[in-house]
């Protein structure tokens, strides 16, 4: 039920605060979105759609977190003796 | 696509599953909320890459599951109305209610429809004038902005034949009434990051406060999952208990500050049963004010209405991480996806799907 689908923002119509619709992209499936929520999205930008409504812009530099943490893994690993996973 | 495969990468997958098995030191239980994480998951055997110490047991986030059997009977009976064109999301349509579901409504001829969209059902009541179109708003805060928007814009263009049926349930007081309850055995929680996207994330610092428990904020992908429960083992192991944010792209602090203030405008807190765990204080949304004019239990007159839950069905010990679904007898005996003894076992979300789907014939031990 929570699930949320990031799309990207082809095109933006209606600009009345409220009814603010788009056409998103997921994957090549195009669909009318409300993006009243998110005012500072642009055309290009990544949305996170719920029911119908964008509730968020995605974060791009945020996004590459989890590969960083994972670089600076590797690079620990070079320095420290790691153990088995113990199954 | 973008934003979801990467996160799907096998190789930084199993390096993540190594470092917390090399920080772990001892047995650990952490839940993981939301039911979107519980299928991701059983789907990728998520639990199965991870140490034997840390058991992820499965949490109340499914609202399809929650939602209470009286509250099915409801749209049953208001769905059965003539003039009604009830509209849902598509997992309520085949929840058990206390004698039938909303198929069966279907089934006799009533006018039920599957939308994607609560604004789906508003365009529905703009087309249809002489009907009145119903919809079963149920949903955890993630879903909150999208009903309330769909009853603002109602009242805004004076909408008269749109009403909505509200089911709405809160994650902070679920979370607090599983760790206060006496058979709590959950030591740390992934919070539902979705839910967060909007509310943000201060509600659970007074949480993992009172209860000494590390929380932290915890997205969908395989990576996600794996980033949260590291970072909660990592707490537990240092005796820390704090709220900490491992779903940055999606969620901020504040949340969506645009989105709660109309949730605020819209709907009032109030007291929810939630099915199977029995009634929790401030624990749900209820249209407030002006709005409960588009209150579909008013409107129909069906509010007072109560049923008792039905028995054989263990989803509230499920939905408080006290067993696993293979632990209920009727599992995939009495109780399966097409002949559901109870709503875990129908929702993609519910933890029994899931194990039905991805696990029904697997002789692996369960329990860890």
């Amino acid at each position: 039920m929570c699930l949320a689908i990031p799309g990207k923002i082809l095109e933006i119509r209606d600009h009345d605060p409220v009814t603010r619709m788009g056409a998103v992209d997921f994957g090549g499936v195009l669909k009318e979105i409300n993006l009243s929520f998110v005012p500072e999205a642009r055309t290009g930008d990544y949305v996170l759609v719920h029911a119908g409504f964008a509730l968020n812009t995605i974060d791009e530099a945020e996004a590459a977190q989890v590969f960083e943490y994972l670089r600076e893994m590797g690079e620990l690993d070079d320095t420290e003796e790691r153990r088995e996973i113990d199954r | 696509m973008k934003f979801i495969d990467e996160y799907r990468d096998a190789a930084s997958a199993r390096a993540l599953a190594a470092e917390i098995a090399r920080i772990t030191t001892r047995e650990w239980t952490i839940m993981e909320v939301c039911g979107g994480q519980t299928h991701a998951i059983v789907r990728f055997g998520i639990d199965e890459l991870l140490p034997k110490k840390v058991t992820l047991v499965h949490g109340p986030g499914c609202p399809v599951c929650v939602t209470p059997a009286e509250l099915i009977d409801k749209a049953i009976a208001i769905a059965s109305e003539p003039d009604v064109i009830f509209c849902s999301f598509g997992d309520m349509i085949r929840v058990p209610g206390s004698k039938e579901n909303l198929f069966s409504v279907k089934a006799r001829g009533g006018d039920v429809r599957v939308v994607y969209s609560p604004l789906d059902a508003l365009k529905i009541a703009v087309s249809n004038p002489l009907r009145q179109v119903v919809f079963f708003a149920v949903g955890f805060e993630t879903t909150a902005p999208a009903n309330a928007m769909a009853v603002y814009q109602a009242r805004r263009a004076n909408v008269k034949n749109f009403s909505l049926l509200v089911s709405h349930v809160l994650v902070p007081p679920a979370i607090e009434a599983i760790l206060s309850a006496p058979h709590n055995r959950v030591q740390g929680f992934l919070a539902a990051g979705h839910v967060c996207t909007v509310m943000g994330y201060e509600e659970y610092r007074p949480l993992a406060k009172k209860y000494r428990v590390p929380i932290v904020v915890t997205g969908f992908e395989p990576l996600d999952i794996l980033q949260g429960v590291h970072m909660c083992v990592a707490q537990l192991e240092e005796g820390r208990a704090e709220v900490e944010n491992a779903y940055t792209r999606a969620v901020r602090r504040e949340g969506n500050e645009k989105a709660r203030e109309l949730i605020a405008d819209v709907f009032r807190v109030v007291r929810r049963k939630w099915r199977g765990i029995g009634e929790i204080p401030e624990s749900g949304l209820a249209l407030r004010g002006e709005y409960e004019a588009f209150d579909a239990e008013r409107r129909f007159g069906v509010a007072g209405n109560t049923v008792e839950e039905p028995s054989e069905c263990i989803s509230g010990l499920i939905l408080q991480g006290v067993k696993k679904p293979r632990e209920c007898p009727a599992f995939g005996v009495r109780c399966t996806p097409d002949r559901p003894l109870g709503a875990t076992m129908v929702s993609s979300e519910g933890a029994c799907a899931a194990y039905y789907r991805y696990r029904r014939f697997s002789t692996e031990p369960q329990e860890k």
